[in-house]
């Protein structure tokens, strides 16, 4: 109880002093896993809305392996990605482990396949709804997509906020890719990670109540933004 | 480009080995407002979407006097339970007329139109899925005409509406009708019958038992099921 007292009084006092160190780190955070929904949304949603409006002959196997890499543990994602990327590897070439560009690329793969999944779950409900509307009116795939994705939009940003929720507290993988350098890679989740193997719980805490106040600031935003929850809106 | 008539020969549906509607052979022309009557589960809906191309025929053919992915561009249908996107009224209304690249403006204006027919100004900027049924129909029928098809389809679009809002309706499709929008509909009100109805097609258990005139069916019903359905009968 005495240690989280002191983590919170040590977080207020960090971001009281504006601490260079904190602000880098933070900001390093917010930039890997917010480039890394933004990749996952390109993909993961146009994809999802493809699933929904055509029919073909391995879509159930498709939505399946969706589903079930929903739950793709970090740390495999991290072995692959560094294995990949490692100076042997296929991509070794490149020279971006231990970058922050490897680091996104990780998160990446492990977010795309929960957005995915969770939006073709929003867009199939809607789907069900103006089906025959959308074929009575004549529509071409391209404009049922483009329909599906604008009207489910709402629902969009939940799938997208479960996705950074995901990303900003992920270290297994970050850990492995980006090896927590410091000044280059290390970001809050892996400082945490690493101020509690040290032994520096109140730090580690301060930095975990960091964490905490931007994911919710992220998603109170994005809700602000989206105006979720308000008047007739859905 | 005419498109009319429109011939179906030997049409059925099947779903699971299962006949729903058929054989059915008829042939639909330009004039007047075709109703189609028949108690429920005699196949009204599913002939209906089976001529508007939302099902395919099993067995059989439709074919209208030009090629079928043209005449598929010249037609709206109304479904009883009305289907509105998650928009305004306004942006329900020009939907039709920006998927066929229309200009915005253009549409708009003809929006703006539409919505005036049907008495909804103060209402334009309202999320569609919040106005009641009588309303939600009335943005229904006017999203279908907007696009000034030469063919209507519509499954009880009156259904469970108030006298008021089947008054809005019919007046609407009369006026569509009467400035060349073929209209083929489904109903059970038989006071709409006698007061839209050019001609009527009779359905009894997934065949066309007749088609006849209105006058014809309902001074001469063609058989002992359409005699007991104008006489408000249960028919099974």
């Amino acid at each position: 109880m005495n240690e989280i007292t002191q983590g919170l009084a040590q977080a207020f006092s960090l971001v009281i002093s504006l601490d260079r160190e904190l602000i880098t780190i933070s900001w390093r955070s917010l930039y890997v896993t917010l480039t890394a929904l933004l990749i996952s949304t390109l993909i993961a949603v146009p994809l999802a809305a493809f699933l929904v409006v055509n029919h073909f002959r391995f879509k159930r196997l498709i939505i399946a392996i969706l589903n079930a890499l929903m739950g793709l543990p970090p740390v495999v994602v991290g072995l692959i990605v560094y294995i990949l990327f490692s100076r042997s590897g296929p991509l070794g070439v490149l020279g971006l482990l231990y970058t922050t560009s490897v680091m996104i690329v990780a998160q990446a793969v492990i977010i795309t396949p929960l957005i995915a999944s969770l939006s073709h779950q929003a867009m199939r409900e809607r789907w069900t709804d103006y089906q025959n509307l959308l074929i009575s009116i004549n529509t071409s795939k391209m404009q049922r997509v483009k329909t599906l994705i604008w009207d489910s939009k709402r629902a969009l940003i939940t799938s997208c906020l479960a996705g950074f929720g995901r990303g900003i507290g992920e270290v297994g993988a970050i850990m492995i890719v980006g090896g927590n350098i410091d000044n280059a890679t290390r970001v809050l989740t892996t400082a945490i990670s690493l101020e509690t193997s040290r032994g520096n719980f109140a730090l580690a805490l301060a930095l975990g109540f960091i964490l905490i106040s931007l994911a919710m600031s992220v998603s109170l935003a994005i809700h602000w933004f989206g105006k979720t929850e308000r008047g007739g809106l859905w | 480009m005419v498109m009319f008539p429109l011939n179906v020969s030997g049409a059925e549906i099947s779903v699971e080995g299962k006949r729903l509607i058929g054989p059915i052979n008829l042939i639909i022309k330009q004039k007047c407002i075709s109703v189609v009557l028949g108690a429920n589960g005699s196949g009204k809906t599913t002939l209906l979407e089976a001529l508007h191309g939302l099902r395919k025929l099993s067995k059989g053919k439709l074919e209208w006097s030009i090629p079928n992915n043209l005449a598929a561009k010249e037609q709206a249908f109304v479904f009883q339970a009305p289907i509105m996107l998650r928009r305004s009224v306004l942006e329900n209304l020009t939907y039709p007329l920006v998927v066929k690249q229309i200009r915005k403006s253009v549409a708009v204006e003809e929006a703006m139109h539409w919505v005036q027919k049907i008495g909804l100004e103060n209402k334009i900027h309202q999320q569609a899925p919040l106005l009641s049924g009588g309303e939600m129909q009335a943005v229904a029928v006017a999203r279908a005409l907007i696009s000034k098809p030469k063919m209507l389809f519509l499954d009880e679009p009156t259904a469970s509406l108030d006298g008021l809002a089947k008054k809005t309706i019919e007046d609407i499709l009369f006026s569509a009708a009467n400035n060349g929008t073929k209209i083929v509909m489904s109903t059970h009100d038989l006071g709409q019958v006698k007061r839209l109805a050019g001609d009527i097609i009779y359905l009894h258990k997934g065949v066309v038992e007749s088609h006849s005139s209105k006058d014809e069916f309902l001074t001469s019903p063609p058989s002992k099921a359409a005699q007991q359905f104008l006489a408000g009968d249960i028919v099974i």
